[in-house]
């Protein structure tokens, strides 16, 4: 299985439409949106849940009140502050660890499942889509990362299908980490201003730090020539493929607000420019393939 | 006041209000400002701040005493994020899933499990055009983001308005910045994805039970089914600001909007009267 994900490190720079061009011009392949927080690829895509489930991700610990004597063994072992002053234990702040629960002299502490989201396998024009929504404040965002590829997987072995494309999220940490898994090529979405190019240069520093390919596309990139210019050098530098850039153009949020990837409109220049880097990625991929059937 | 500024979304702006609310309020009050996006913190590349102190924030990993160990795997069974696992006659810890709760050690029978800390990121704070500025930052390949969030808040002040520009997202880092909040402000823009991730925003500002007001940022682009969403809900819309190139382009190079245009340094005074009026909900 061929794996390609979409990262950026700083948000909002184009990763989801770039993806949804991608789901839009392929053959062949699953699409799994590991942006739990904030999973917006169905969105681009007519998708059709036909399966959906709770995600029980993590767990918290519940203080049997009638058991527990006050001693205070849990609130002085608890690393994350959830044990508040009053014996009781703090929703938001419990990480499910159950350091407290092998602490209690009394037995009294006992961990309880916790529905951390909700996971969805939908169909689209395009192809099958497995997401997942993370439930307000829920920390199990790598878990449910994890999830949703491994679901995403399972599907694409039981459907014979090559290849899976998988939307990311902004940042560097724990959800990010979580979908590097098994992937072949990183594709790196930055924009040309300062805090794009800053950003950059922490997720390339993290896909490399996992031994994973990556190449670079600047989106909007006609919004600042001089910045644009700026990250090639830093691509070339760094001996980053740059696979392609994008022109701002008002069609991609006209066509996001039809529910449509910009490539689902004939001749828009953005979406012209996503087609050419559809093309150098496939031909990439096409070529691991051939390296691996050779070898 | 802890202001904090957060989005669903990434990308919609957060940082352009924190910056620029700050700016304008920097010369009639006491203001400060700390970067809590500490996986892509970007505030300084407006703020240009001198640091004077760094402190390192850290988590305690297992170390197993191989020569203790009986590799009877409780260390392994009571770890609920994987973290630790007994391979053949080896037990071996993966950093990155481990949360750093002392389970294991708590629950060895050898005592063949110390701790060690391991640094997550760093804190630093000094100060930026004439206000304490405070930023965390979390190292290549660590996971965890929440300890230094939280760290950041020892930075807080509590007589300064504090601008805390937060996380995108709904997950723990987010919740983290907006514990701090006495009022959320959550920026969006007007697309599909952006009301689709600020519904999430509002969900998550409720279980906190925060004030909220909402900033459209690049109105024009896309339709109004984000105000609408906000009329239904009766979220205040606090400030639009509309597309234009020059913004961008400004915002690339890191000139705040009030440098480009003195005219936004009075719509975030206006911005920030609304708040301090209560012109949230």
């Amino acid at each position: 299985m061929r794996q390609i994900l979409f990262l950026s490190g700083k948000g909002g720079t184009g990763k989801t439409s770039l993806a949804g061009a991608f789901a839009v011009l392929t053959q062949d392949k699953i699409l799994a949106d590991c942006d739990v927080d904030a999973a917006n690829l169905h969105l681009l895509l007519d998708a059709t849940p036909i399966d959906r489930g709770s995600y029980e991700g993590s767990k918290e610990a519940r203080i049997d009140a009638e058991r527990c004597t006050q001693c205070g063994r849990c609130l002085s072992i608890c690393r994350f502050h959830a044990i508040r002053d009053t014996l009781e234990v703090d929703s938001l702040l419990c990480e499910g660890c159950g350091a407290c629960a092998t602490a209690c002299p009394e037995g009294a502490i006992e961990l309880l499942p916790r529905v951390s989201g909700e996971w969805i396998v939908a169909e689209t024009p395009v192809g099958p889509l497995v997401t997942a929504e993370l439930l307000p404040g829920e920390e199990a965002s790598g878990k449910l990362v994890t999830f949703v590829k491994r679901t995403a997987g399972d599907l694409a072995k039981a459907r014979k299908i090559a290849r899976m494309t998988v939307d990311g999220s902004p940042g560097i940490g724990c959800p990010v980490i979580a979908s590097t898994s098994g992937v072949d090529l990183a594709i790196l979405v930055t924009e040309p201003s300062l805090s794009g190019l800053h950003d950059l240069e922490r997720i390339l520093d993290v896909v490399r730090h996992f031994g994973i390919d990556a190449g670079v596309v600047i989106n909007k990139h006609d919004l600042s020539p001089e910045i644009s210019e700026r990250i090639e050098v830093f691509a070339r530098e760094h001996e980053v493929e740059m696979l392609g850039r994008i022109p701002y153009d008002p069609a991609v949020p006209a066509a996001l607000v039809e529910g449509r990837s910009a490539v689902a409109q004939p001749n828009s220049d953005a979406g012209n420019a996503m087609r050419a880097i559809v093309d150098r990625v496939e031909t990439i991929l096409d070529d691991l393939d051939g390296k691996e059937g050779a070898s | 006041m802890n202001i904090t500024v957060a989005s669903g979304k990434g990308g919609t702006g957060k940082t352009t209000v924190a910056v620029n609310l700050a700016l304008a309020l920097n010369d009639v009050r006491s203001v400060q400002f700390i970067d809590a996006d500490v996986e892509a913190p970007n505030a300084h590349l407006f703020m240009h701040p001198e640091f004077e102190i760094t402190r390192d924030v850290e988590k305690l990993l297992p170390e197993i005493d191989e020569a203790a160990c009986k590799v009877c795997g409780a260390c392994a069974a009571a770890c609920e994020f994987h973290a630790i696992a007994r391979l053949g006659d080896h037990i071996l810890v993966y950093p990155t899933l481990c949360h750093g709760c002392g389970r294991c050690r708590l629950v060895c029978p050898h005592n063949a499990i110390h701790e060690i800390p391991q640094r997550l990121g760093v804190v630093e704070s000094g100060r930026a055009r004439g206000m304490p500025y405070a930023r965390g930052t979390l190292d290549i390949g660590q996971a965890m983001a929440t300890p230094i969030i939280h760290a950041l808040k020892d930075e807080i002040d509590p007589d300064r308005v504090t601008l805390i520009d937060a996380p995108p997202g709904t997950g723990c880092p987010t919740i983290a910045a907006l514990e701090a909040a006495d009022v959320a402000l959550l920026v969006t823009e007007p697309t599909p994805f952006g009301l689709h991730d600020l519904k999430a925003a509002v969900g998550v500002a409720r279980v906190l039970k925060r004030p909220m007001g909402v900033i459209i940022n690049r109105d024009g682009i896309g339709d109004d089914r984000v105000e609408r969403f906000c009329e239904s809900e009766g979220i205040p819309v606090l400030m639009r600001i509309a597309f234009q190139r020059e913004i961008a382009a400004a915002y690339a190079v890191g000139t705040p909007l009030i440098e480009l245009d003195v005219r936004w340094k009075d719509r975030f005074l206006a911005l920030f009267s609304e708040i301090e009026e209560g012109g949230t909900t």
